[in-house]
């Protein structure tokens, strides 16, 4: 029998909260990739398309992360195609921010003054070439306190990973603790890598809610 | 792909799954009522309460809302019972959505509480009202009316949050899916009706909500 020293513990949490980062990184940037680009349909006036998108964000907002995650374990391995856990909450995870994140971007999107649309249409710019001059630019802006924000979201989100084996920093607890008893000593100290890792983008995204008030 | 879906292979399973979704829609409005009260007092400790309680407070919400909710879970069903302090899944299941929905709500009230203007309270002060008079008849009504939204679409987050009760065995929606799919292998129709019946209940327990906001707050 080894015996697992605190230290022993504490290092491998923090190995395995490497995988907790990685896929909170991979996860947040195509889900910010996927969600500008249904920010565009979201917000064309094309009517299919922004049903669709708004079908979508329904359903990505109205059901459990963790049914998402089975869905996609269990539902590209009827492709014949053999899924890790890794494609499978990359993949669920991307959908899920994506959504939020159209969500929270066409918020910003419409906080700006239905004029900046016109200037741009009598300049002759089409929706793309407005989005992409005139309204990203200022909605980018008030954007950022509530996207980062959201990140901490994503975060806590990847530890549902766990769920489908996908081995993460709470993963790496519950094996942890199944080689040690010792439940109480392990789950404080997942608790508080999370928290290490979540505290400081909340705390940003209060300040820079803030910096936003004060320039206005 | 070339898979036959069989949503049939469901059906023997219908009243499993009926108990799910009677499980996590109590479990939800339990943990609703109790996460609002610590709510309340949270924000109203942290609105009006001396400073050592402001602080207090603060580190419970910061800690609940910058951890994920497995986590708390796992801590309360498998870290609690080291010392000494054994919970039932039903009752962990419980406490870790009171505490979660607790910690959120603080900051959605204590936001409505600190929009109430100053001489609202003022003019409660100078009716004799003590403290708390002032707190019950001029603060709370105003304050919830405000944050109504913000606090309903928090309780559906904690609702669909609630899937993750299954891993410590509560038998909630989430739970009766894993058994239907333990038996029949059917597991991507399983899960495929089960998030669309969490949908069904996302989009019943917004409109409960505001029916229930139109009945406490009809438009002045």
């Amino acid at each position: 029998m080894v015996e697992f020293t605190f230290w022993d513990i504490f290092y491998n949490l923090l190995l395995a909260t490497r995988w907790t980062i990685l896929l909170s990184l991979v996860a947040f940037v195509s889900g910010g990739i996927v969600g500008l680009v249904l920010l565009f349909a979201r917000t064309s006036k094309v009517g299919w398309l922004e049903f669709l998108t708004k079908l979508y964000i329904e359903f990505f907002q109205g059901t459990p992360l963790l049914m998402q995650l089975f869905l996609f374990f269990f539902g590209i391995a009827l492709f014949g195609i053999e899924v890790s856990p890794w494609l499978a909450a990359w993949l669920a995870l991307t959908l899920w921010t994506s959504a939020f994140l159209t969500e929270i971007w066409r918020g910003c999107v419409e906080a700006i003054p239905k004029g900046q649309w016109e200037a741009g249409e009598t300049l002759a710019f089409s929706y793309v070439e407005q989005m992409r001059h005139i309204i990203l630019p200022q909605a980018m802006r008030i954007a950022v306190a509530p996207t980062v924000g959201f990140s901490v979201q994503v975060v806590k989100g990847t530890a549902l990973a766990s769920i489908i084996g996908f081995v993460d920093l709470t993963k790496a607890g519950t094996m942890l603790n199944n080689a040690t008893f010792r439940p109480f000593l392990v789950y404080s100290l997942v608790a508080l890598i999370y928290f290490a890792l979540c505290f400081p983008l909340s705390w940003s995204a209060k300040k820079l809610e803030k910096r936003l008030n004060v320039a206005r | 792909m070339t898979y036959t879906f069989q949503f049939g292979d469901l059906l023997p399973y219908w009243n499993v799954l009926l108990q799910g979704l009677i499980y996590t829609i109590v479990l939800t409005i339990v943990s609703t009522v109790a996460g609002i009260a610590v709510g309340t007092s949270g924000a109203a400790a942290r609105a009006f309460g001396p400073r050592w309680l402001d602080m207090t407070v603060g580190v419970y919400v910061e800690v609940i809302r910058n951890t994920p909710f497995i986590v708390q879970l796992f801590f309360l069903f498998f870290g609690l019972p080291a010392t000494g302090l054994k919970l039932s899944e039903n009752t962990a299941a419980f406490l870790a959505m009171t505490i979660n929905l607790g910690a959120y709500s603080t900051e959605i009230i204590r936001a409505g509480m600190l929009a109430v203007p100053k001489g609202h309270l003022e003019a409660g002060e100078s009716l004799a009202m003590s403290r708390l008079q002032v707190l019950r008849y001029v603060v709370l009504r105003q304050a919830f009316q405000k944050v109504y939204p913000a606090l309903s679409s928090q309780i559906i987050i904690v609702m669909l949050g609630s899937a993750v009760v299954s891993q410590i065995s509560a038998e909630d929606l989430t739970y009766a899916a894993n058994f239907v799919q333990s038996r029949n292998f059917r597991a991507f129709e399983v899960y495929f009706v089960v998030a669309f019946l969490y949908l069904l209940l996302a989009i019943a327990a917004r409109a409960v909500l505001r029916g229930i906001g139109r009945l406490v707050f009809p438009k002045a």
